[in-house]
This record gives C-alpha cells, sequence and structure tokens, in this order.
C-alpha cells in the first residue's frame, strides 16, 4: 500500500491500532482470495481496491471535499444514493464487517448487539476507519432497533440524519416512503448548498441504474454451468459496489462482464460442473466478512447466488427514468426501493418469493440461511422460509454466527455436512 | 487371499473411536480411547493399537470423522459427523426411516433418514448447552459422575435450571447447592435443561418421524432414554453400540469407496 499515514493522521485516527487492521488484512485476503484457482483477469482491478481499501477511495473523497463537496455514509439498501450525487454529494457505504471493529463497538453498546452494529460504530469511536471519519454526514434508517439507537450514539461524534422506514408496504407506506425521500432531498440541499434540478437527478438516476445493470450482468453470469467466477469473488466486486466510485465500478464490472461471457461461451468454469450450487440469503455480509463464501468455497461447493443486501437485493430492480418532474422521480424512487424485501418488514413474504424465484433462475441445488447473531428479525423469519423451502423441496439449512472466528470449524462441520447431502 | 478391512475412526471432542468391518460389513474390532490434547497423537496411537491385534486391519482403508477428522493423516476421506452418525445409526438400528439423536462432547445433533437416506439435520448452536460436555461440567460441580448424575436426577425432582450457558449454569448450580437444595434435585434441574434443549431441537426439526435412536457418548443411560421418551411422546431406542455410530458411519463409507 502507498504511504497514506498523514491523510490518516489528518483525519484523527488512532494509526497504531489501524496499523494492527492494515497488517491482518493482506494475510487474511491472500489466504482468502488469492489462493484461489483461474481467478478471471478482471478481478485485478477490485483487488487493487481491497489493497488499497483505506487509501485510495479515501483519498479520492478528501479531493471531493477540498473541492467543495460533501461526504455522505450510508449503512442500508433502502437509502437512495441518487438524491445524494444529484445534490452534489457522494454516497459511501459504511457498514463494518470485520470483528476488528467489534471490541470498540462493545464499549458502548449491550452485548446482545448484532456484530454489523457493534463493527461499526467500533470503526467510528476507536478512529480505526478513514471511510468513517471522512463521511460529514451520515444517513441512518429505522430498519431495526439497535441501530435506532446507535445512531443516538453516534449523533455525539457526527451529525446523523435518519430515515423513518415504513414496517408495511401497503399505499399509504409507500406514500410515506415518497414523503421520506423528499425530506431527505430538502435536508441534503440545504447541507450542500446545492438545489437538485429534475435534469441532474435524471442524470443520477442513471448512473446508478448503470451500476444496478452491470451488477445484474455480473449475476447473471453466475447462472451458466459450470460457474465462471466464484462466490467469493461475486461477493467481493458487490461489496467494493457499496463505496466505490458508481462510473468507475460499473465500467469495471462490465470489463470484468466481458471476459466471464467469453468463459461461459468456451464452457470455462471455475468449479467442477458437478459442484454444487448453493444460493445464501439471510443477513448483510459487509467487507471483509467473507467467511461462510470461504467456508463453502473450501468444502467443495460454489455460491451462485446471495439474496443478501450485498446480492440482489443491492441491484435487482431499476429506477423507472421516464420521470420529468422531481415528483415524478421521487416516486420513481419511492416505488423501487419499496420492492426491496426485507425482515424488517410485515409480512414479508415477498422475500421467500425471491428466493424460490433465484432458486430456478439459478439452477440452485441448496440454500443456507445465514443470520449475523442477535438479528431477531432475520433468524424469526427464518421459520417462515424453511416451511416455504420444505414445501417447495428445496434442502436448506439455517446458520447463525458473527465476524470472529471461534465457531469456523463446527460451521465447517454443517456446511460440509450439508453438501454431502446434496451430493446424494 | 488377503482379506481386506475397513476401519471407521471417529475423533470426537472428549473420545475417539474405531470400527473395524470385513468385507461382508461385520464388526470385527473396536475400541474407544480419550481423544487428548492432540488428535494427531490420537490418530496415530489408534493406528498402533489396530496394527498390534491385526496387521492386515492396519493396513486397511481408513475414513475419518469428528471434530478432529483432517488429524488424520492416513484416512483416505474425511466425511462430516452427521453423514457418518446418520449411516451409523441406520446400520446399527437397522432403520431406513428414523430420526437419530447424537448427544455430543460438544455438538447435539438431530438427523433425519428417509429410505437410510439422510434428508435433514440440525445442531445446536455454538455454546455448549444442551451437550455432553454441559452435563460433564455439572456433574464435576456437584462432585459426582456423570452416571452418579443420572442416578441421582432419577430420584430427584422441583429445581429448575433457567440458564442456557454452561458458564452462568455452572454457577447456578453452585448457588443451588449453597442454598441446601438437595443433590438429587440439582441433578434433576441439570439433565432436565438438557433433555429440554434435545427436545427443542427436535420440535425445530419437525420431521414425520416416529422411531428414535439415541446415539452419543449417553447411549446407556437408561434415564436419560427415558426422559427423551417421555418429553417426545415416542419411544427412544439406543444401544451400548451407539457411541460408536459416527464411526460404523466412517468405516461404511470406507468400505463403499471405489
Amino acid at each position: 500500500m502507498a504511504d497514506y499515514r498523514k491523510m490518516w493522521s489528518d483525519l484523527g485516527m488512532d494509526l497504531e491500532k489501524h496499523d494492527l487492521l492494515c497488517e491482518a488484512l493482506p494475510d487474511a485476503f491472500g489466504a482468502i482470495y488469492m489462493s484461489q484457482e483461474n481467478r478471471p483477469e478482471g478481478m485485478d482491478f477490485f483487488n487493487f481496491v481491497v489493497s488499497e481499501i483505506h487509501g485510495v477511495r479515501p483519498a479520492e473523497l478528501i479531493e471531493h471535499q477540498k473541492n467543495g463537496g460533501k461526504v455522505f455514509g450510508t449503512f442500508c439498501v433502502y437509502v437512495p444514493d441518487e438524491i445524494i450525487f444529484a445534490a452534489g454529494g457522494i454516497a459511501t457505504g459504511l457498514c463494518g464487517g470485520s470483528q476488528f471493529w467489534v471490541a470498540g463497538g462493545e464499549k458502548v453498546l449491550p452485548a446482545n448487539t448484532c456484530p454489523l452494529i457493534k463493527a461499526s460504530v467500533g470503526a467510528r469511536l476507536d478512529g480505526t476507519c478513514p471511510f468513517f471519519k471522512i463521511a460529514d454526514m451520515y444517513i441512518g434508517e429505522t430498519t431495526c432497533d439497535g441501530k435506532k439507537k446507535a445512531w443516538e450514539i453516534l449523533q455525539q461524534e457526527v451529525p446523523v440524519y435518519v430515515m423513518d422506514i415504513p414496517q408495511m408496504k401497503r399505499e399509504k407506506d409507500i406514500l410515506a416512503w415518497k414523503e421520506e425521500i423528499r425530506l431527505l432531498l430538502k435536508r441534503i440541499e440545504e447541507f450542500t448548498g446545492n438545489k437538485v434540478t429534475p435534469e441532474i437527478l435524471a442524470e443520477k438516476i442513471k448512473m446508478i441504474n448503470n451500476k444496478r445493470k452491470a451488477l445484474a450482468r455480473l449475476y447473471n453470469t453466475r447462472k451458466s454451468s459450470p460457474v465462471p467466477i466464484s462466490g467469493k469473488d461475486a461477493l467481493l466486486v458487490t461489496q467494493i459496489a457499496f463505496y466505490d466510485d458508481p462510473v468507475r465500478n460499473a465500467e469495471q464490472v462490465n470489463k470484468l462482464c466481458d471476459e466471464l461471457e467469453a468463459r461461459i461461451a468456451k464452457g470455462e468454469g471455475v468449479f467442477p460442473k458437478n459442484a454444487p450450487r448453493i444460493l445464501i440469503t439471510g443477513t448483510p455480509m459487509a467487507i471483509p466478512n467473507w467467511k461462510l463464501h470461504h467456508i463453502i468455497e473450501t468444502s467443495g461447493a460454489a455460491v451462485v447466488v446471495e439474496e443478501l443486501c450485498t446480492g440482489t437485493r443491492y441491484f435487482e430492480n431499476l429506477v423507472d427514468e421516464s420521470g420529468k418532474t422531481l415528483d415524478e422521480q421521487i416516486k420513481a424512487l419511492a416505488e423501487r426501493y419499496m420492492k426491496t424485501n426485507c425482515a424488517c418488514f410485515t409480512p414479508n413474504t415477498g422475500r421467500i418469493d425471491d428466493i424460490l424465484r433465484l432458486v430456478k433462475e439459478y439452477h440452485v441445488d441448496g440454500v443456507i440461511e445465514c443470520n449475523l447473531q442477535f438479528c431477531g428479525l432475520y433468524s424469526t423469519e427464518a421459520y417462515l422460509v424453511q416451511q416455504k423451502l420444505k414445501e417447495a423441496d428445496v434442502p436448506y439449512m439455517h446458520l447463525e454466527t458473527d465476524y470472529s472466528e471461534q465457531d469456523l470449524e463446527q460451521i465447517r462441520t454443517r456446511v460440509q455436512a450439508f453438501i454431502e447431502l446434496l451430493e446424494k | 487371499m488377503v482379506k481386506i478391512y475397513f476401519t471407521g475412526i471417529d475423533i470426537g471432542s472428549s473420545s475417539a473411536k474405531a470400527i473395524v468391518l470385513d468385507e461382508t460389513n461385520k464388526i470385527v474390532h473396536k475400541f474407544i480411547l480419550p481423544t487428548g490434547w492432540s488428535s494427531l497423537e490420537t490418530a496415530n496411537s489408534i493406528k498402533e493399537k489396530l496394527a498390534q491385534v491385526d496387521m492386515e486391519y492396519a493396513n486397511g482403508k481408513f475414513v475419518a470423522t469428528g471434530y478432529g477428522r483432517v488429524s488424520v493423516p492416513y484416512a483416505v476421506k474425511t466425511v462430516s459427523e452427521i453423514t457418518c452418525h446418520g449411516m451409523g445409526a441406520a446400520y446399527l438400528f437397522n432403520a431406513r426411516d428414523c430420526t437419530v439423536i447424537d448427544i455430543g462432547g460438544q455438538d447435539t445433533k438431530i438427523i433425519s433418514l428417509s429410505q437410510g437416506k439422510i434428508v435433514d439435520f440440525i445442531m445446536n448452536d455454538k455454546c455448549s448447552a444442551g451437550t455432553g460436555r454441559f452435563l460433564e461440567i455439572m456433574a464435576n460441580a456437584l462432585g459426582v459422575s456423570l452416571s452418579e448424575m443420572f442416578d441421582l436426577a432419577a430420584t430427584g425432582s422441583g429445581v429448575s435450571i433457567s440458564s442456557m450457558c454452561t458458564v452462568f449454569a455452572e454457577s447456578e448450580v453452585i448457588s443451588l447447592i449453597a442454598s441446601g437444595q438437595p443433590k438429587q434435585n440439582i441433578a434433576y434441574g441439570v439433565v432436565e435443561s438438557v433433555i429440554n434443549k434435545v427436545i427443542s431441537l427436535c420440535g425445530k426439526h419437525a420431521s414425520s418421524n416416529t422411531s428414535f435412536y439415541l446415539t452419543g457418548g449417553l447411549c446407556e443411560s437408561n434415564y436419560i432414554i427415558e426422559s427423551l421418551s417421555k418429553k417426545l411422546g415416542f419411544p427412544v431406542v439406543s444401544s451400548p453400540l451407539g457411541r460408536y455410530a459416527g464411526a460404523v458411519g466412517a468405516a461404511l463409507i470406507a468400505k463403499s469407496l471405489k
């Protein structure tokens, strides 16, 4: 990695502690990623992004701030990036996916908080992630109780604007979400000092749609057998899409897809044709959480699709681009975002429909549901998911885990047994 | 003609089991030893022991299972203990459609078989509540052996252990001892808590099977078998060979390998 110590120090980060993270990441990435065989060349860009994870992109964000721009940190796929970019801001995903940050979060949060929230709060309070320090404002949402209260703690450090997510999807809830997007637009205009016009919002809607289309194209290649890219690599690309520049990201993903489509034409893949094909569903896997994918793909199966926030929920459904006025555009945004299915809604049968559809589209042999520990919403919904999948005769397994490595072998045993069951 | 033997080795968290099958699927040799500190040393001493009995055993084909399965250098294949326990139980109990309850050292598994094949399974979460280890720690806190604790439990009543976590449950047991609660009642509470945990796993598992078999280290405890039967509403069957189920399954897989 190039030398970014001055930048980190200017951000007020804890350099000594941060060094520990910088030392650990290359080893972990090497063991999990670089050990894979026959990786697509198009992954080089994404490898580079990870190798400079706390350098290159943060430097770009700081450059943007020097030119008078604002940076907004987000934590959820319901927060409309289009609005932020239309007001001249940059949106960057902030979810913490490493055990490294958990201890910092535990200093202020109850033990039975999910590791994603602990890591996110810890990354900010400990000053060990530049993205958390750079963001001028965080955009929170009310997707769960843990997050709602965490915003109040983070608010003591950094301005946090919270969007009120409806809990149901009736007509009036979609209207309420439209109103929430309008309020967000107003707040962001105030904060950046820029006015959002229908022309610029139309442009940004197209820009984010293009990123979605690129990711959809990537996932589409994974429907082939043999699969041309590992689940681990596809997950990494998706994770990076949350914080990289959206235009560059779409370009790089499309470039990778050119290569993958050529592989498909030649019948090449990264796993044997008969390797069991796994769908992962459940709670998000924020970078650098590659735990489950690594276990599955080193136990003889391939992950071919993720029904996760870091998966299909992020890119499925496009925003209608035909809106001419801000009101029409905001309505189109509200409608698109409310199509995403999260366990924070009741009922949430759309998610089960999605899983059943993806099982068919991706020729899935078995579904593994993985919830972060203490996510009551997803672990409760798992009961219903299991019920429906059983009815449809789709093998299913439910796991609950956190970011630590202490249960690695227990999870491996279960995953191995599940794969043995599919191989028969 | 030289006979070929097939050995399954199940290195569990507390004990290691070995089963030798001949070409007719007959168990010709079996033994059990503590796993100890090093799975690798245990694996090597298993091979030495086999060689002492019959050189042909040591020259046979090996499949390893259990949490120490990766530490058996001479195994041609490793298979998860879930698959092995299911297959082993089907063999031992001559069952085709059944549910296997395995209370192991560090985990408890519920495995469903349909037409002799494993169709589904569930395991406890990563904590040790509802496992053999939990019972060992509690017996230790009570100053009795495992079988003594089961004997005590059979005459006790009225106490329930509410803590799910082993560490907290141990403190709870110590508080109960301090409060003068008779040992048999505490033993009863301890065993009940494990049985309840196992029953709730069975409930989550929701299979239509009505035949239940118990494998693992508690296979000879009549008290456990009776309590499980009562709570499940169906008879639970076990056998002294139940603790070898994983090793039997591994040996059967060794035989099926080409």
